[in-house]
């Protein structure tokens, strides 16, 4: 340490903390959205170093499709329980039941997370949400501020948005608007898997390969379970996969693997030639601009 | 450019260190083409990625595969094949991890570039090498000088256009050092690349026996950076106080913050500013543990040996090395927004570290056209995309330094307080 030199996660993980606590001076009512993924799992771990050896002065909040992996959803209460926060649960089954929302025909339930989230943040009056979103992730990502501001219907103008300039951010908003916060906005996939193998960070069973029954859907592999079921005649073989990603269990496929400790999926990773999101997610194979259009509606 | 490439399976060694560059250039000059070569050589390409251009290039006509359809993100950038916003692109190499910046050079120049170059350790600008310097390269070069970003590279690309003839990339590199001379720009180099063809950008060119300089991407990874930041003067902005109210920390009370600059140690004597008390630093401690000695770009918790009152906004320096206190403040503004022009007497919020302040403008000084430097001190405005030199008086003091001493103390941004957007970036002189 004496050449006053820091490692690169070092420098994103001082840049995070810092994130973290500009929110928490300056809003009045933040919360941390969390599924029990990797990376909201990494956001709760840099959330929890922030404010050390006070308690995370925010809740954490779930919008919760009804259709998750239970490993992930056991993973979510006991991390939760173990950190003390407050967790909320943004039901979406309950939207649906309420009328909110309507089941779409396919059953897939990603787009309507969104006016469920933006119910959430209206009743408990959020004005900033942490999102674990990374601009490596996907290209209309890699031009949403760090800060992002929504207005009262939680939309992204990516026309109008904040000038970001040094460490400076500008999280004013009048009382319906949103700010949007992405401390995770510098890190790579790869950078997220280094940090978790570095700081030691617990995560749920899916992220690691394992003989898993599925079937393949359109060169993508889907684990069968409770929501993902065989169509007539649609063989079903056994594969050893793991998740890149962990979001909705209708739309998140495995990848082949046989990376089963974290520093085997960082060797996976760093070889790998298929972006995150392309390799495991239906959902953003709609359009090229499948990601622009739901974040313009409210979407993280 | 044609084939697809072939693509690494090793992985990468442990990067080590962050470079945050910040790209500007014309319009036509290539640089999409050189960060879509940046990262293809480098392996930073995906698969997937590089289909989905390639399925956009072969549906258009185009002649080769177009690397510029990686940055373009947005749909309304697409259709109209100009690029709107600061994008943030990423690779990395065994020596470093690289953020880059890519700002556009054509509409919103200065907004962006003024963004992209606010948190740049070096800025890369390219000229085409048939048209020589124009008018954006001067702006470009001085913005970059205006937000005094360390490094600067100018490329000199299209080397393939003029036959990688030795005496028009001389003849621009004089022209440019010339014209660098006069601004504030404390390391220069120029490299003749070929972004297309590939030459200079990772590996030295057998087109170019005569440049015996480094390849762009060499120069990135071995550019020294380490002493750009401010190691001398002690100035930690605090973020927030941390109370634990638990019956195990009851007594606990820590001053949460990035360093700006400097090196604090426990047992360092600190003034606490505004009020002036002071005290010793007791403990520097971080989530990991206490540290024996912190400096920028850490975030740790700052606990004193006395009891004092401090607060979001306030500062710990050195009791014999303090910032200023200021209540008139000088500063180069440059204005962001398009609704609105800066005004003579105008009321704005300015953040500023970690303290919000308001302040009116007192005076505009002049306004600077970037590309003459010529001054206008008939102006009494700034609208979009000018700068001007302005006074301030803010409600509370700053706690500041010169911009050209210190980075993070010394910027500031300007909130219009009707609708709370950032309409401009200041520089404090």
């Amino acid at each position: 340490m004496s050449d006053y030199r820091v490692s690169h996660l070092a420098a994103l993980e001082a840049e995070a903390i810092y994130i973290f606590r500009e929110v928490a001076a300056t809003c009045q009512r933040p919360v941390l959205l969390f599924s029990g993924g990797k990376d909201s799992i990494v956001m709760l771990h840099l959330a929890q170093k922030a404010f050390a050896p006070a308690p995370i002065p925010f809740p954490v909040m779930h919008v919760d499709t009804g259709q998750n992996f239970d490993e992930v959803l056991d993973f979510r209460d006991r991390r939760v329980a173990a950190t003390g926060v407050q967790l909320l649960i943004a039901s979406v089954q309950d939207a649906i039941d309420r009328g909110l929302v309507t089941e779409p025909p396919d059953g897939t339930r990603n787009r309507i997370q969104t006016p469920v989230l933006l119910e959430a943040a209206e009743k408990y009056q959020f004005d900033a949400l942490f999102g674990g979103a990374r601009r490596d992730e996907e290209k209309a990502r890699a031009k949403e501020r760090v800060f992002s501001f929504r207005d009262d219907f939680g939309q992204w103008d990516p026309k109008n948005q904040r000038p970001e300039l040094w460490n400076l951010y500008n999280g004013r908003v009048h009382p319906g608007e949103q700010i949007r916060v992405f401390p995770l906005s510098n890190w790579t996939e790869l950078d997220v898997w280094r940090y978790i193998g570095e700081q030691d960070i617990e995560l749920p069973p899916v992220y690691f390969a394992a003989e898993r029954e599925v079937v393949d859907r359109g060169g993508m592999l889907f684990a069968v379970n409770r929501f993902i079921r065989p169509k007539d005649g649609e063989p079903v073989f056994t594969e050893k996969i793991r998740y890149r990603t962990v979001g909705d269990a209708t739309l998140t496929a495995g990848v082949r693997s046989d990376a089963t400790t974290v520093d085997q999926i960082i060797a996976e990773v760093a070889a790998t030639r298929i972006t995150e999101r392309g390799a495991t997610r239906g959902d953003d194979k709609t359009s090229e601009a499948a990601m622009e259009d739901r974040k313009r509606e409210g979407y993280f | 450019m044609t084939q697809a490439p072939t693509f690494a399976t090793e992985a990468p060694p442990e990067a080590t260190e962050l470079l945050r560059f910040a790209t500007a250039g014309s319009v036509d000059d290539g640089k999409s083409t050189l960060i879509g070569r940046l990262l293809f050589d480098t392996k930073t390409l995906f698969e997937d990625q590089w289909d989905a251009v390639e399925a956009v290039s072969a549906g258009r006509g185009d002649e080769y595969t177009d690397l510029a359809l990686l940055t373009d993100g947005l749909r309304s950038e697409r259709e109209q094949g100009i690029t709107i916003d600061v994008a943030y692109r990423y690779f990395a190499t065994p020596e470093r991890k690289f953020i880059i910046a890519d700002t556009p050079g054509h509409i919103q120049y200065t907004r962006n570039m003024v963004t992209g170059a606010s948190t740049a350790d070096l800025a890369l600008i390219l000229v085409d090498a048939r048209k020589g310097l124009v008018e954006q390269s001067r702006r470009h070069a001085f913005l970059c000088s205006l937000l005094r970003v360390p490094h600067m590279v100018l490329c000199v690309n299209k080397m393939d256009l003029v036959d990688y003839d030795e005496e028009t990339f001389k003849r621009i590199e004089k022209e440019f050092c010339a014209f660098t001379t006069k601004l504030e720009v404390p390391d220069l180099t120029v490299v003749p690349i070929s972004a297309l063809k590939g030459d200079n950008v990772v590996s030295r060119s057998a087109n170019m026996p005569w440049y015996q300089g480094p390849s762009l991407l060499h120069h990135l990874e071995k550019v020294h950076i380490a002493s750009d930041r401010n190691l001398v003067d002690v100035r930690f902005p605090v973020q927030q106080v941390i109370r634990p109210h638990s019956n195990d920390n009851h007594d606990y009370r820590g001053y949460a913050g990035q360093i700006a600059s400097g090196v604090m140690k426990p047992g360092d004597d600190v003034m606490v500013l505004p009020s002036g008390f002071t005290s010793k630093i007791a403990s520097i401690e971080t989530a990991d543990g206490p540290l024996a000695e912190a400096f920028p770009p850490l975030s740790v918790t700052v606990r004193l040996e006395d009891e004092l009152d401090v607060s979001r906004g306030d500062m710990l320096c050195r009791p014999a090395n303090q910032p200023r206190v200021a209540q008139d403040v000088e500063a180069m503004v440059c204005w962001m927004d398009e609704q609105r022009p800066l005004r003579l007497r105008g009321k704005y919020a300015i953040k500023h570290t970690t303290a919000d302040v308001r302040a009116i403008v007192k005076d505009v000084q002049y306004q600077l056209d970037v590309n003459t430097l010529h001054r206008d001190e008939s102006a009494d405005e700034l609208k979009l995309n000018e700068i001007g030199r302005v006074t301030l008086r803010t409600t509370k003091p700053l706690l500041c330094d010169d911009y050209r001493r210190n980075r993070s103390t010394g910027g500031f941004i300007i909130i219009d307080e009707s609708d709370n957007r950032t309409v401009g970036a200041g520089i404090i002189v």
